[in-house]
């Protein structure tokens, strides 16, 4: 939970008195691995939901697109957009970065026959293959690695700058507060 | 084959609504009741979008 800033260490709250540290540095660790921001600013049970529902959401994913719906290519063949949003995961998306760099080197990619995160082959058709083989769970393994992706930009948001009730300023508890019509504070 | 597809938006709805009202609150009750809200309104949408969907594909 929250804990009170030390008066002599600089510390950003967010408006709901949570004590977000760094919150550059939260946010960065939010991208690179949903929940690690949160962790970092000992925000613990909020830490594990997202890690937990972020993950296993992308990870489904993945295992239904038998890890080839998470991949990066923007050359002339195909651009592939989905990837921007399942990039928002972060580390976990990040090794189709790297089988891109191989490919485009002419070098084998990594992970042998399984090409784990490699852009198909489109000179021999193996896109349309893909289609063709894992049918309607292609789409699905994409909407379900680009959700996860696009779910932790809210979370990174969440990290940098607190939960959006409290920078609203918690309505609910505004209205409790005020005073009854009629009594002395009232006018 | 239809219905069994239709399962897979459970789960998403599950991740979608706990992460959203993650972003909006601090407490984990709050967090817990903000989000059983959000899913219940999400499945009364989606069930009438696909029902109007059925609907309209029935009388083609």
């Amino acid at each position: 939970m929250a804990k009170a800033p030390s008066p002599n260490k600089p510390q950003t709250q967010s408006p709901g008195g949570i004590d977000l540290r760094d919150r550059w540095l939260a946010a960065f660790l939010a991208w690179l691995l949903p929940g690690l921001g949160h962790f970092y600013q000992r925000r613990t049970a909020k830490g594990v939901l997202f890690c937990v529902m972020i993950l296993s959401t992308f990870c489904y994913g993945l295992v239904l697109g038998e890890g080839r719906v998470v991949y990066a290519s923007f050359g002339p063949q195909e651009r592939r957009l989905p990837y921007l949003s399942q990039v928002g995961v972060g580390l976990p998306a990040l090794p189709a970065l790297v089988q891109m760099q191989r490919v485009r080197a002419g070098k084998e990619p990594l992970f042998g026959e399984s090409r784990f995160m490699a852009p198909p082959n489109y000179e021999q058709g193996e896109l349309s293959a893909l289609h063709l083989r894992l049918n309607r769970r292609w789409e699905l393994g994409s909407v379900f690695t680009m959700i996860a992706g696009l779910l932790n930009f809210l979370v990174i948001y969440d990290a940098f700058a607190g939960p959006a009730d409290a920078l609203r300023g918690a309505p609910q508890q505004k209205a409790t507060e005020r005073p009854p019509p009629g009594s002395a504070g009232s006018t | 084959m239809m219905s069994s597809d239709l399962w897979y938006s459970l789960p998403l709805v599950v991740a979608i609504s706990l992460v959203y009202a993650g972003t909006r609150h601090e407490a984990m009750g709050d967090i817990i009741r903000h989000a059983i809200r959000f899913a219940l309104w999400s499945l009364v949408i989606l069930s009438g979008i696909f029902a109007l969907l059925y609907f309209v594909s029935e009388n083609l």
